[in-house]
């Protein structure tokens, strides 16, 4: 009895020294995530509290965190916004995929960590944090604006690319072969096809499976599917995520709203012990020799990001002011980034510097992001002359 | 008006339309049934100089305010043949004596010779109304007569 009792005081020091740190950011503006990635840093050295009885429910608790944040995903868009969206906006997607997923493959490849290392890294620099960018955008009132939708569109078309992105991941993770790799490809891209036709002809009958009036009941059957669905993609080689992702997608209408309504709190719970798990799980004295190639990397694809904003926004007609504002807008990169470093560095495929590299620059992009979507307009009226009217 | 419907993935819908003055205006329509008004910046078409929440009572007295004017002004198209009537919009004021009131109970027709000829509430125009219907604070009350008239009929609805 004695164990658990140590075990619910180190839990009950993390989750209370998490709600100050969460506290704190809000306060100063910056995403929370950074902060939570510090606070595992620095107890996985042994500094404040050393943690033993609690790993393995830490542990479990981290997965479920990553099944929660990408199931929530999945349930913030209808199939119909993600296949209009694929539709409108595949130019600018493949565009942001280029610009922002060149740089970091190539740092892994200078820093010698090979093709899985680079193809880890590329994902790392590519995707922005929608949760960061959906609300800097709703904090600075700026979802009535022109670029709005050309940005939404955009991270519509990134979460997708996640779903095609993590299962290649992790089947190369796994070392199988190249046409091993093939496969799982073709996989995961029949499965994503499928869900999508499901979504669109039968969501109202995935919907009714986990729907229930009473919340208690809807919440388990909720947790309960998405669990199964996340263990039996992960043992298809699909990965947890993917499959949470998927399951998120096909649940649709008044269903979803429910649904993220009350997974929210949970996915927060479980999300920050996820950042800090990753913290825990890299050591901290590796992040200073990394500290000058994330700074480099973080500038290079602040400048990638701003690029592809104006370019989505330019191809929708919006002025110069709105295109730069779109670009500065999808600078931040968060809670995906570290998924995706996170399922790398648990293969054990890549070395373990890339943990270090990914917090570094993880710890950057969450706070210059919010930073650049403030100071882009200001920045720019210095730069450019006055009446920035449509060009 | 050429109205664009726009979505919002994970958010709504939003639907504006560009003025002959050169602003964007329009609603954004939340998934959780929000509401927000916003108005484009005149520097910068791209970007929202103000965006304005709206719960679903403030819609409809939103619509009440702009609805009424263009009632009035057609009104008042149809009347310009005739000589010294004009159309005028009242409104029944939080604090009215007749809030809660039926239109019988104005005496309106007797006392100052005026028509009543329609009741505005949330948005939508009561042609017509009848003795019988009761007022509520915040009605617009189209009203057709002289301009003498007019005026009382204005002053038994402030003050009684």
């Amino acid at each position: 009895m004695h164990d658990t009792a140590i075990s619910l005081i180190e839990l009950g020091a993390v989750f209370f020294g998490l709600g100050i740190l969460g506290r704190l950011a809000w306060k100063i503006g910056v995403s929370p995530i950074p902060l939570y990635l510090i606070g595992g840093l620095a107890f996985g050295t042994g500094g404040l509290i050393p943690l033993h009885g609690i790993e393995p429910f830490t542990h479990l608790a981290s997965e479920i965190g990553v099944v929660l944040l990408l199931l929530l995903l999945g349930l913030e868009y209808s199939a119909g916004e993600l296949v209009t969206g694929l539709r409108r906006s595949w130019l600018a997607g493949v565009i942001d995929i280029v610009l922002n997923a060149v740089p970091g493959a190539l740092v892994a490849l200078l820093l010698g960590w090979g093709p899985l290392g680079a193809f880890t890294m590329a994902g790392v620099t590519y995707i922005s944090s929608s949760g960061i960018v959906a609300k800097v955008l709703g904090d600075l009132g700026r979802l009535g604006n022109r670029e709005t939708p050309v940005i939404l569109s955009i991270l519509v078309f990134e979460d997708l690319a996640m779903a095609v992105y993590l299962p290649i991941l992790t089947a190369v993770l796994a070392g199988v072969s190249f046409l091993g790799g093939l496969t799982a490809v073709g996989v995961s891209l029949v499965v994503i096809t499928l869900v999508l036709v499901v979504a669109l002809r039968f969501g109202k009958y995935v919907s009714a499976l986990v729907d229930s009036p009473d919340p208690e009941v809807f919440l388990l059957r909720l947790l309960g599917a998405a669990l199964l669905v996340a263990g039996i993609a992960s043992e298809l080689q699909v990965s947890a995520a993917v499959g949470s992702f998927l399951l998120g997608i096909a649940i649709s209408g008044s269903t979803a709203a429910n649904a993220t309504r009350m997974l929210e709190p949970l996915r927060d719970l479980f999300a920050a012990l996820f950042f800090v798990v990753f913290g825990l799980n890299t050591d901290p004295s590796q992040i200073p020799p990394v500290l000058p190639v994330a700074l480099l990397l973080a500038v290079a694809t602040c400048v990638t990001k701003v690029l592809t904003g104006w370019f989505a926004a330019r191809m929708q007609g919006v002025g110069r002011m709105g295109r730069l504002r779109a670009g500065a807008a999808l600078v931040a990169r968060g809670e995906f980034s570290i998924v995706i470093a996170g399922l790398a560095v648990a293969s054990g495929a890549v070395p373990g510097e890339l943990a270090a590299l990914a917090t570094a620059y993880v710890l950057l992009m969450a706070i210059l992001g919010p930073v650049a979507a403030r100071v882009v307009e200001p920045v720019a009226r210095m730069f450019l002359p006055s009446q920035a009217k449509k060009a | 008006m050429d109205v664009t419907v726009t979505p919002l993935p994970g958010l709504g819908t939003q639907q504006d339309f560009t003025t002959r003055s050169g602003h964007r205006i329009g609603v954004i329509t939340y998934r959780d049934g929000r509401f927000e008004l916003i108005v484009s910046d005149h520097e910068d078409p791209d970007k929202v100089a103000a965006s304005v929440a709206l719960t679903t009572a403030e819609t409809s007295t939103l619509a009440n305010l702009l609805g009424a004017p263009q009632l009035v002004a057609l009104l008042n198209e149809q009347q310009s043949e005739v000589a010294g009537i004009t159309t005028w919009q009242l409104s029944v004021a939080p604090g009215s004596p007749y809030a809660g009131r039926t239109l019988g109970d104005t005496e309106m027709r007797t006392r100052t010779s005026v028509s009543i000829v329609a009741v505005v509430r949330d948005g939508t125009a009561h042609p017509s109304p009848r003795p019988d219907f009761q007022f509520s604070a915040g009605d617009l009350v189209v009203v057709v007569g002289t301009a003498k008239g007019l005026r009382a009929a204005s002053e038994i609805l402030e003050k009684g």
